[in-house]
């Protein structure tokens, strides 16, 4: 296979992006941090919203899931944070299974409204200290650093490494996801569900898997998002967070990675570029999400078309000839 | 049982706004197909403009307490029904024939923009609707003694909802907002202008609305910013009780939920008070996705 002069482009725009912790201060690496945190949250989202066209604005329950379950596990038995990961992630993929089961035929909007209804849920539930576990209004704190081979990450430039390390891993796993059979799926589904269904697609499970799929990776970023503040509390999975990860895979661009990474880099950068204007800019914002489905409905960089092969599949149909 | 009857009759007065917002929801719903989500910041519009005209013009001392508030809320609805033209014009009228998830987000632009700006204009901190501008007198009905606000804030409700009724369904206007209701085509070609409907429509909403604003800084006392996401919330989940796009519907759900959630904060918790509502709203999506009174809504899988 050949290398493609993009890959070359992108690999050098990754080499230079990883050394930027070296130029940038404390703080602006933390806001780089924080960007990559909320790429890897609407990359999960993608996978639902921007894939399979499912409207979910729930997120941030699976996301607080993830977080509660890594907290808790740290604070009460001690085991080490990166350890609770995999869990954090397979708990939230099992509430997202069983919250979706029911509601995952509502048409667009009606499942929009429930998910924000299950959000409010999870949200009152830890105000409210479910089970003696989540520390009522002021949460969970004292949570370990996260430790990697013995390295203790404490400093934004190590967790820079961590989360844009994960957010590359995740970049990767869901480029392949999109381009495999299941993706394809569930491009297809987003198109038109009917014909999906007419060409043998089993509609609900494929919207179910995309479902757990989005959440059990919104629960692992929970898991560095609690290594990360430390301290956790309901404050921080607000429906305004699950707002925010909607618009940048909208505003970015349905169903595109690229899209989704500018988005994050838009929605969450941008403000703070702009701090003289704190108190203006969610005005702007929201004017700009109404101008933008006006004037550019698809986002800023939507999905390019799929690209096949075409003399592959012409070669190989002479092959079965001959 | 006293407790009953304060928890039942708050809860018929909470529910009576929820029912007045959810009109909005509901005829919006029922003409374009679109949940308006910056409905609810129409209302926390209402709310604050009411206050600002209480404390700048003074009316209530000019011309008295019912004829200043009456005057006030005209004003209030007036207003809020030319914010709720311009949201149309602006945001949803270039949408028409997207893809209704355009329309869902320029909703929630809209939304974020209101809140921002009421926040811009009045400030993030809650204020406070001037005390004492009904008289605080409680009445005694069956031997349970009511609050009189509570009762007057049903009967103007419970007067709105009437009016608005008869206005759907007696009148000619109302006749063309039922039909495009039904069947934008068949109501063009029938000779009704449905962009001048699809309007007023975004008038009466955002009207109704606006006065439950000004009952809710009067009931309360106390209002915020945010509070319009979480009444339209609820508003919603009392439209889709009934049955969206049903006018009675949503009466009856606003009041049903008012009901409801009085009752639970009362009986069940109080910090789960809000939860409630959004239990409701999911139970009801899954087990009866019409509503009580509605069209069908899901599809079928």
């Amino acid at each position: 296979m050949m290398i493609r002069k993009q890959d070359i482009l992108c690999l050098a725009g990754a080499a230079v992006f990883a050394c930027s912790p070296l130029v940038l201060d404390a703080y602006w690496t933390d806001v780089l941090n924080n960007i990559g945190l909320y790429a890897i949250l609407a990359l999960s989202l993608n996978i639902i919203l921007g894939q399979c066209g499912l409207f979910q604005m729930g997120h941030a329950a699976f996301f607080a899931i993830g977080a509660y379950t890594s907290a808790i596990l740290n604070t009460m038995f001690d085991i080490p944070l990166l350890w609770t990961m995999p869990l954090a992630g397979i708990l939230a993929g099992i509430f997202g299974l069983i919250v979706a089961r029911p509601i995952i035929h509502l048409r667009g909007d009606y499942l929009l409204i429930v998910t924000i209804g299950i959000v409010e849920i999870i949200r009152i539930a830890l105000i409210n200290d479910v089970g003696g576990l989540t520390g009522g209004a002021n949460g969970i704190f004292g949570i370990d650093r996260p430790m990697l081979f013995g390295l203790k990450i404490k400093r934004p430039y190590q967790f820079f490494y961590l989360i844009w390390g994960f957010c590359a891993v995740t970049i990767f796993l869901f480029h392949r996801l999109e381009n495999s059979r299941f993706g394809r799926a569930l491009n297809y589904i987003k198109d038109d569900d009917v014909a999906a269904e007419g060409s043998g697609i089993d509609i609900s499970k494929y919207k179910l898997i995309a479902f757990v799929i989005g959440a059990f990776w919104a629960g692992m970023v929970g898991t560095i998002f609690a290594g990360k503040m430390k301290i956790i509390s309901p404050e921080s999975f607000s429906f305004w967070e699950s707002v925010l990860l909607f618009t940048i895979v909208i505003l970015g661009g349905m169903g595109s990675i690229r899209g989704v990474l500018l988005g994050a880099f838009l929605i969450i950068g941008l403000p703070e570029v702009f701090r003289d204007f704190a108190s203006a800019r969610m005005l702007i914002f929201g004017a700009a999400m109404v101008a933008m489905m006006i004037f550019r409905t698809q986002g800023l960089l939507p999905p390019l078309p799929r690209k096949y092969d075409v003399s592959r599949f012409f070669s190989k149909a002479e092959g079965e000839q001959s | 049982m006293e407790e009953f009857f304060q928890q039942l009759t708050n809860g018929l007065a909470v529910g009576g706004i929820y029912a007045l917002i959810a009109l909005g929801y509901t005829m919006v719903y029922g003409v374009l197909k679109l949940i308006n989500f910056a409905h609810g910041d129409l209302f926390t519009i209402g709310a604050f403009l009411g206050l600002t005209l209480l404390t700048s013009l003074g009316l209530t001392d000019s011309v008295g307490p019912v004829a200043g508030l009456l005057v006030l809320a005209v004003m209030v609805v007036v207003l809020v029904g030319v914010v709720g033209y311009l949201l149309e014009r602006i945001a949803y009228r270039p949408l028409r024939t997207s893809p209704r998830l355009s329309a869902v987000v320029s909703a929630l632009g809209a939304s974020i923009f209101f809140q921002n700006a009421i926040m811009l204009i009045w400030g993030a901190r809650p204020l406070v609707y001037p005390h004492g501008l009904l008289p605080n007198i409680t009445v005694d009905i069956f031997g349970v003694e009511l609050p009189l606000i509570r009762i007057i804030m049903f009967a103007i409700s419970v007067l709105l909802m009437c009016g608005l009724y008869y206005l759907t369904h007696k009148t000619r206007i109302g006749t063309a907002i039922r039909a495009a209701a039904i069947d934008q085509g068949a109501a063009k070609l029938m000779g009704i202008d449905v962009n001048r409907v699809i309007s007023l429509v975004f008038m009466i909403g955002p009207a109704l609305g606006g006065a439950a604003g000004v009952m809710v800084g009067l009931y309360y006392g106390q209002i915020n910013f945010t509070m319009g996401w979480l009444y339209g919330l609820k508003a919603f989940t009392a439209a889709i009780l009934g049955g969206i796009g049903n006018i009675p519907g949503a009466m009856l759900g606003g009041l049903l939920l008012g009901v409801v959630e009085s009752l639970g904060a009362a009986y069940i918790s109080i910090a789960w008070k809000d939860a409630i509502s959004f239990l409701v709203l999911i139970l009801i999506l899954i087990v009866r996705p019409t509503g009580l009174l509605g069209e069908r809504v899901a599809d079928k899988v």
